[in-house]
């Protein structure tokens, strides 16, 4: 990088390297002392400690010298091979950014010929290469599996990916879009303008639409009012609405859970289901696209894909 | 010429000369920097944390989430498909002090902003197993009660000595915008706009 805010920086870099490395060298030579002739006794510096501890004037161990002298070599050496000098790219144009730039080219390279076929398969072919969906498997594990479980199976609030129930869609394309995009699924908290009484019959209202155990009573106190106030997205029958992210009440699928109490703080506080897109995320270079195909394979694959026809894709 | 017996005999002179020779790394590895733009000017959009996110980034570094967690995406290949875009100097501009960290028991979080949800925060913090059965994370359950940070104007203050540039209506404000919030609130809000600013796919 040489963005430097004035030209004096290189300068004052060079400058100083260069002074030290040549001042140690003279420096160093200058405390040089001559070797001893064999039986020759070093000069004695003047102290003397408990009576006959003496400080002796020796000369540099040779292989000492040898290796300090063989470090200047090695600078002097680097600064020309590698930038260290100011703006000197040095002789082998080196930098951290075209090493990076080389890596990955290096591995488009080496990958692009294996994400070019199947980039030119449909979605369920895709779905059923195993290797595809080893691929698959890893990138779920890098990108998707921090919401959504190693397994795919998710966690309350986070969609499982493996049963076929889906908020946005099941096909190639609403796979993709949610990946690409993201998604947000927003339920207004209704607790204030249904009221304590108003939200338990609702909630068992809610109950009664996948058959489960509820007071029929409530549930039919609550009928009307799920049509007022919910049937808007989740549709008059319950089945929900993939457009909006609305839920399929009828199935035994539970995003935030389905006991009774569960239901009613949902009814009451509202959810807002986030997804982020992951555009951004999927990487920095140029197999994204192969990588957003792939994924959408691998998720569309995972259990419930649905084929854009009607027919179901096999297993 | 000096003898090493005269240096070693004057022990000003002994100082001096040692100081000079550990300085020389320092002044030209270190002194540059404060001098080159691509490190003292903040990258395009990037902006001051607000009050909420700067209690949060005080939070972060009270649970000692930078002893786990790096927030520097290096340049190479396996970090940028894992995280995103690799760092870049002009993104800590903001950052006193800097969370680079130099240990990654769990993964870099210089990316995470609008990585996920703020639910998925909230639920990964108050029990990380809940969200994700192998993390070997500690829950941070305490976070979620309300935020006392009666320092924040000060703090604000203070850093605008070394030019963030809060105005006085930012400052004024600042109490009111942590008003009902919890710690969790706050973490969170820091870890949304964590690397948000990065340079574009």
């Amino acid at each position: 990088m040489s963005d430097f805010t004035s030209g004096f920086w290189p300068i004052y870099i060079s400058v100083i390297t260069l002074v030290s490395i040549i001042g140690t060298y003279f420096f160093l030579r200058s405390q040089t002392t001559r070797k001893l002739a064999p039986g020759e006794k070093a000069e004695l510096i003047e102290h003397t400690w408990d009576e006959d501890l003496q400080d002796l004037n020796n000369p540099l161990p040779r292989w000492w010298l040898g290796l300090f002298y063989g470090t200047l070599l090695f600078a002097i050496g680097y600064l020309v091979l590698w930038p260290g000098l100011g703006n000197y790219a040095g002789v082998l144009k080196w930098s951290s950014l075209g090493e990076y730039e080389a890596e990955v080219k290096a591995a488009e390279a080496r990958f692009q010929p294996v994400y070019e076929r199947f980039l030119q398969q449909d979605i369920a072919t895709v779905a059923a290469d195993p290797d595809a969906r080893a691929i698959g498997r890893n990138l779920f594990l890098t990108y998707c599996s921090q919401c959504h479980g190693s397994d795919a199976a998710g966690a309350r609030g986070f969609p499982n990916l493996t049963d076929g129930d889906w908020l946005y869609g099941g096909d190639p394309e609403s796979i993709q879009a949610s990946i690409t995009d993201g998604r947000e699924g927003v339920m207004p908290a209704l607790g204030d303008a249904l009221g304590a009484d108003g939200t338990k019959e609702v909630a068992h209202y809610v109950l009664s639409l996948s058959g489960r155990e509820h007071d029929a009573a409530l549930a039919a106190a609550g009928r009307p009012k799920f049509e007022e106030n919910c049937a808007a997205c989740h549709m008059p029958d319950g089945t929900g609405m993939q457009a909006m992210g609305a839920p399929n009440l009828t199935d035994k699928v539970w995003l935030y859970g389905g006991s009774e109490a569960a239901i009613i703080e949902t009814i009451a506080k509202g959810r807002n289901g986030v997804m982020p897109g992951m555009a951004q995320t999927l990487g920095t270079t140029s197999n994204k696209e192969a990588k957003l195909h792939l994924l959408t394979a691998y998720v569309y694959g995972l259990g419930g894909g649905v084929a854009p026809a009607a027919e179901a894709p096999a297993q | 010429m000096i003898t090493h017996e005269k240096i070693e005999k004057n022990l000003g002179l002994l100082i001096v000369l040692t100081i000079l020779i550990v300085s020389v790394g320092g002044l030209v590895q270190i002194v540059p920097l404060f001098f080159q733009t691509s490190t003292t000017t903040p990258v395009a959009t990037l902006k001051p944390y607000t009050a909420l996110q700067l209690s949060g980034r005080d939070i972060y570094i009270r649970e000692g989430c930078v002893g786990c967690h790096s927030q520097m995406v290096r340049p190479f290949r396996a970090e940028t498909e894992r995280y995103g875009h690799y760092s870049v100097a002009g993104e800590y501009t903001y950052d006193r002090p800097f969370l680079w960290g130099s240990k990654r028991t769990g993964p870099d979080l210089h990316r995470v902003g609008g990585r996920y949800s703020d639910a998925w925060h909230y639920a990964h913090l108050m029990n990380p197993r809940d969200v994700v059965p192998e993390s070997n994370m500690p829950a941070y359950p305490w976070l979620d009660r309300p935020l006392k940070d009666a320092a924040i104007q000060k703090k604000m203050r203070t850093l605008n000595i070394v030019g963030h540039g809060y105005t006085e209506e930012e400052i004024a404000n600042a109490p009111a915008e942590l008003e009902d919030k919890t710690e969790m609130d706050a973490i969170i809000a820091y870890l949304q706009v964590l690397g948000t600013h990065a340079p574009r796919n």
